[in-house]
């Protein structure tokens, strides 16, 4: 009894916050626009039944007739891909220097990565604006130097969004890898060497691979929120930074069209989906290993 | 902003003691002196929640999403005359409005347009859609004689190719650029249909690339800042960055101007929602704002002209002589409103707004 209510509690967890939101986004997806409160029709005031009946799948025929629900869903995967990428590559020297910084330093070097979180998300992107604006410390750092004749373009483009991706999401990407890297037993390094192995071999043969969990984990932390991804766009993007979260936010706010902008985001939710079930099993398996 | 929360954490405590009635209004960015929000709430002990958007569409998603639980709220003409039919507001009860007789007939009668018999709302500010320009930088580079006061500034390519360098913003509302290319062509701006719409498609694309942002409010800072130096944008927020260039005394010499080819008149209205939790404070704001002098208050600071008629005797001279302001009569005639767009138009307009901005 007490194991069917400890089993019940996630899968209740996951109805309520998952399940029966998307039944109702989903819903609406198959609902047409209207000029009323809620703008959309048929509704349950309609009855059961009649609302059923004005149900179609219009609005998902509709998204293949247009380019642009297409090329903004890729263009956001690329964004997405390239930025988790470039989270990597700066993420993974971070962990690991802190996993080879002396024992006492970690906490404080730990407390660092966290530290950013302190401040509001909003806050903190709105801070890029100033740093990479033609007037910005950026720009005024780079000409003080000499490096450049005049400032840069920087914000408004998708170097900016990329920048903004990496910067928020970069704590994620640490600190997943940093917990493989500390668990790492130094002894497998040493041995790898006295058997022959450069650094750099001993590196590439054994370390990423016993902290593989971490990055697959970071790798899945970073792209899935990038992928849907709006302030950082709208804000440090140009008119040309084409998201899914942008059209999402077109379609909702600009057209008023709640149907069409549900049908984005439950096809936006099932490409969301492969890469979650491949996270999922991932985890599943490290478990097991464990276990 | 200081003062008005110690203002209020004041009254709150006055407030707390006595009832803990409250009014929720939601107001556009930076469009009232906030004075006037410490002034009604110790004058009717009514604690009052104040909060902003930038966008006509943020605020009508909430409209038509229903139980925004705000009392008081400010849609532009055409938004306020859709939701009305969305069925969105109460008729306003005129009662317990006193300061009525203030209102201004020939804004109330434009306003007729999209609120027949004022029904619904009152006037709050109104202005006019066009050109942030920063003289100096735009003269640098396009030489004296650039075509500052019309539309050839911003709609004819090698102009803003030129300007690109010094950086140029457009406000990101469909609703407002398509007419103002519409009048550049010549054509009626307030088309409805979808082909003279399509239209202006080529004339913003050309020049789409080298708009450096689409943006509502971001624009106010950046011509002050000297950041860019023209802005498509509304004429009060020009002039707050005119102002605030000013104060900082950076050299940046920012000046607003009513496109020669006319520009687009519009209308902020008050209105109250529907399902609004106190519609009896909501009147009150209404009947407060209302009152002369705190219209022309509000109007001195925000540089937007109002509705109000015997407001106009209270306004500094800066205000109600300035013709960026209060256009002379021949100004006015070459103002246009627009009407609406249905849904099926709308998503014309906005598909074709993306396809400008993205190219896709």
């Amino acid at each position: 009894m007490r194991r069917a209510a400890l089993i019940a509690v996630p899968y209740v967890w996951l109805l309520a916050l998952f399940l029966i939101p998307f039944v109702i986004v989903f819903k609406i997806s198959l609902s047409d626009i209207a000029l009323a409160i809620p703008p959309y029709t048929p509704t349950m005031k309609d009855g059961f039944w009649t609302m059923v009946q004005g149900l179609d799948f219009e609005n998902f025929v509709f998204l293949t007739e247009d380019d642009l629900y297409w090329k903004a869903y890729v263009s956001s995967l690329q964004i997405a891909f390239f930025s988790t990428l470039l989270t990597l590559l700066v993420g993974y020297p971070m962990a690991y220097a802190m996993a080879r910084a002396p024992e006492e330093w970690r906490p404080t070097l730990m407390m660092l990565v966290i530290l950013p979180f302190w401040t509001s998300f909003l806050i903190r992107v709105y801070a890029w604006i100033g740093i990479l604006s033609s007037e910005g410390f950026l720009n005024q750092f780079l000409l003080w130097l000499g490096l450049i004749d005049s400032p840069l373009t920087v914000l408004n483009t998708n170097t900016a969004v990329y920048i903004g991706i990496v910067y928020t999401y970069l704590p994620f990407m640490i600190l997943p890898i940093y917990a493989a890297l500390d668990r790492l037993d130094g002894s497998l390094i040493e041995a790898a060497e006295d058997l022959g192995c450069s650094r750099l071999q001993a590196f590439w043969l054994v370390t990423i691979p016993l902290s593989k969990n971490g990055i697959i984990a970071g790798c899945f932390l970073v792209f899935i929120p990038a992928l849907g991804e709006f302030v950082i766009p709208s804000l440090l993007g140009g008119s040309g930074t084409l998201m899914i979260g942008k059209v999402l936010f077109e379609e909702f706010f600009s057209n008023r069209d709640w149907p069409v902008a549900s049908a984005v985001a439950v096809i936006l939710l099932l490409i969301l989906i492969i890469p979650i079930i491949l996270f999922q099993r991932n985890e599943q398996r490290n478990a097991e290993a464990e276990g | 902003m200081k003062h008005l929360l110690l203002g209020t954490a004041a009254l709150a405590l006055v407030a707390a003691a006595a009832t803990a009635e409250e009014v929720r209004v939601y107001n556009w960015s930076d469009y009232i002196d906030e004075d006037l929000l410490t002034k009604f709430e110790s004058e009717t002990g009514i604690d009052l929640i104040y909060d902003v958007f930038d966008s006509n569409e943020v605020l009508e998603t909430k409209m038509l999403a229903g139980s925004s639980g705000y009392d008081v709220v400010v849609p532009s003409g055409t938004f306020l005359q859709r939701q009305i039919a969305a069925g969105a507001f109460q008729k306003l009860d005129k009662s317990k409005l006193s300061n009525a007789g203030n209102m201004w007939d020939v804004i109330d009668a434009r306003v007729g347009k999209y609120d027949p018999g004022n029904e619904y709302s009152i006037n709050y500010m109104w202005g006019s859609t066009g050109l942030g320009v920063n003289v100096d930088k735009v003269k640098a580079a396009l030489g004296d004689d650039a075509p500052i006061g019309s539309l050839e500034l911003i709609f004819n390519p090698a102009n803003m190719e030129k300007l690109q360098g010094c950086g140029v913003h457009f406000l990101d509302a469909p609703t407002e650029l398509i007419p103002a290319a519409l009048a550049y062509l010549g054509e009626d701006p307030d088309a409805q249909d979808a082909d003279t719409i399509k239209k202006a498609e080529p004339v913003l694309t050309a020049i789409a690339p080298y708009v450096q942002k689409f943006h509502s409010s971001e624009y106010i800072n950046a011509l002050a800042n000297g950041d860019i130096c023209v802005a498509v944008g509304w004429s009060g927020d020009v002039l707050q960055a005119r102002d605030r260039a000013a104060e900082a005394e950076n050299g940046v010499n920012i000046e607003y101007y009513a496109p020669s080819e006319g520009a687009l008149m519009w209308f902020d209205q008050m209105a109250i929602p529907a399902d609004a939790p106190n519609p009896e404070a909501a009147h009150k704001f209404l009947n407060f704002i209302m009152d002369a002098q705190n219209m022309a208050q509000a109007s001195n600071y925000v540089y937007y002209a109002n509705g109000n008629l015997a407001s106009q005797e209270f306004l500094e001279e800066d205000v109600i002589g300035d013709t960026a302001i209060y256009p002379d009569a021949a100004t006015l005639e070459n103002l246009y409103t627009t009407s609406p767009y249905d849904a099926k138009t709308q998503r014309v307009v906005t598909r074709m707004w993306t396809k400008i901005k993205s190219g896709t």
